[in-house]
């Protein structure tokens, strides 16, 4: 299980636990610099980010970290391979042009990465669909579908099998479900949110 | 222009070579400093000028009596803290304002004029290592400047990497653009144009160049504003008339305003040193410096990177920012860059700006 870290939420939490101390890290989608700032404070990390928001990005500077304002499906590609120890991706896959090629460019960058991303077929999202006939508006996808990020909504199998199919190796996952931890039996029906480790 | 500077001034104690392959002898840099330096030199935040600044960064000019060029910027409990840090700002070789430039005496005892040695970036930047030598000062703090300034940061870091500790570039690129140069002649070709130039002879007459001066400056001074900027201050507003007068004084609020600018310039700056700082502004290109490919200018740096463009400036325009990032990236350098909103072009990073100010804060503390 995963020790509980600060006020991180879930899926960053789980992923500080398990970055190595001393690592450089990439962190796609860094938003404010929750993960970063903890990876630097707590376990010496040498952490950089990316964010396509310039308020965010501004914030991020203002507290000291390096974050580059930049589109991941674009800029992820000046980046050498191997740069990092590990490449993070949290919560942001779903909202990616091609999932799939971010995926190959954060294990191009990356010894290791983390992926986390909001389970579309948890029972929730299921049953909304099911019983009302509309896009599901959750507590993990609480934006409507016109407004949303979200453009490429993603399962835990889909996830697994997209991880099969560039040859990745999944280390390990981690499942939420009420901001708690839940273990991996039928995590696609039970997890609101999911983390993986992969390597290749 | 030419009043008796009142900065501190720094002799050269040595030849300073150039990468004309010429070299400058007693060469002088005039600086101003704010705040107090620390017993062990740990403190000292270089502040780079861009092409028309000079070292009255937070102290007013002594020619227009006007505040210091980035005085919201630089003072006590100001985003770089005079209280904390020890801000040198100094004119670079080549300007007229203390250093040495090409209306300085040369050894011959007159005037250098077009016989004062082309000179770079780099060649400013050797100029100021030279100053912080003299200083005590081994690693800066941080090196911090906007557009020209922004070369020189760019230039220390890539040319003296073990100088400063963190490297903030505003409004600024790591090469001239064609459109950059192109802009640059017209100025150039403005300043020579004027009879009154005389082959740069002009120091002992009555009539300087001050008109093709005005018109490089009319002309430059367009480009580091935006299009919607100008439009929004002037539009097709007419100045101090009812209706269209079929001439050709100044009608419209522009013409007016750039006269003002152009003409307030040749008080306070030489024609000669606009052409030198130009051209080596012109000849600015870091990667032709390191076998090509930017990333290697910066191979194995230990300095933050910091980069700030702005979305309206054509100038310098964010492209230019992102391909110094992604060098640096590829250098595995430490780095952050924003891009930030502003109106008013190029010259945002001059105005009031509160993101930048949070970000120049947060960055150079």
């Amino acid at each position: 299980m995963t020790p509980p870290t600060s006020q991180l939420r879930p899926d960053l939490a789980a992923i500080a636990a398990h970055v190595a101390p001393g690592s450089r890290v990439l962190d796609i989608g860094c938003g404010d610099g929750a993960l970063m700032a903890e990876l630097e404070a707590v376990s010496g990390c040498d952490a950089r980010g990316m964010e396509l928001d310039g308020a965010l990005v501004e914030r991020c500077v203002s507290r000291g970290l390096s974050v580059v304002q930049g589109d991941a499906n674009l800029d992820l590609a000046n980046y050498p391979d191997k740069a990092f120890d590990y490449a993070i991706l949290s919560q942001t896959l779903q909202t990616a042009t091609r999932p799939d090629l971010i995926l190959d460019e954060l294990l191009r960058v990356g010894r290791r990465a983390f992926v986390s991303f909001p389970n579309f077929a948890h029972w929730r999202t299921r049953a909304a669909l099911m019983f009302g006939g509309r896009m599901p508006v959750t507590r993990a996808l609480p934006v409507s579908w016109y407004e949303t990020e979200n453009i490429h909504h993603v399962t835990v199998e889909d996830f697994r099998e997209l991880a099969r199919m560039k040859g990745a190796t999944i280390e390990r996952a981690w499942f939420f479900a009420n901001e708690k931890q839940i273990g991996a039996p039928a995590a696609n029906w039970r997890a609101e949110f999911a983390v993986f480790e992969l390597s290749r | 222009m030419n009043a008796a500077p009142i900065s501190q001034v720094y002799a050269i104690p040595h030849a300073l070579p150039l990468d004309s392959g010429q070299v400058l002898v007693r060469a002088a840099i005039a600086y101003e400093t704010y705040g107090t330096l620390a017993p062990d030199a740990s403190n000292a935040v270089l502040v780079c000028h861009a092409l028309t600044g000079d070292q009255y960064l937070a102290s007013p000019h002594p020619i227009t009596g006007k505040p210091g060029w980035w005085e919201r910027m630089v003072g006590p409990g100001k985003p770089i803290d005079t209280n904390r840090h020890f801000v040198i700002c100094a004119n670079v070789i080549g300007s007229c304002m203390g250093s040495s430039g090409p209306a300085s005496i040369a050894p011959d005892g007159e005037p250098y004029a077009m016989r004062f040695p082309v000179i770079t970036i780099r060649d400013m930047v050797r100029g100021i290592v030279a100053l912080l030598d003299g200083l005590g000062i081994a690693k800066l703090h941080a090196v911090v400047g906007g557009s020209m300034g922004g070369m020189q940061a760019l230039s220390l870091a890539a040319n003296w990497p073990e100088r400063a500790a963190r490297v903030l570039v505003i409004a600024s690129t790591a090469r001239h653009s064609a459109q950059n140069i192109a802009f640059h002649e017209v100025g150039r070709q403005a300043i020579m144009a004027d009879p009154a130039w005389a082959e740069g002879n002009y120091y002992a007459s009555d009539a300087k160049p001050d008109n093709g001066l005005a018109v490089a400056r009319m002309a430059a001074h367009i480009t580091y504003l935006s299009e919607a900027g100008l439009t929004e201050k002037f539009g097709r507003r007419l100045q101090d008339r009812e209706a269209k007068g079929f001439g050709f004084d100044a009608e419209f609020q522009v013409e007016s305003y750039l006269r003002y600018q152009g003409s307030g310039f040749t008080r306070r700056f030489d024609a000669n040193s606009y052409l030198y700082i130009t051209r080596a502004m012109d000849y600015f290109d870091i990667a032709e410096e390191h076998g090509g490919r930017l990333a290697n200018a910066f191979a194995g740096t230990q300095a933050r990177f910091c980069i700030v463009s702005f979305d309206t400036d054509w100038l310098y325009p964010t492209a230019e920012s992102r391909h110094v990032v992604h060098a640096l990236n590829a250098a595995g350098a430490k780095v952050s860059f924003v891009e930030l909103s502003a109106p008013h072009g190029h010259d945002s990073f001059l105005l009031e700006h509160d993101q930048l100010d949070r970000v120049v804060k947060g960055f150079v503390e």
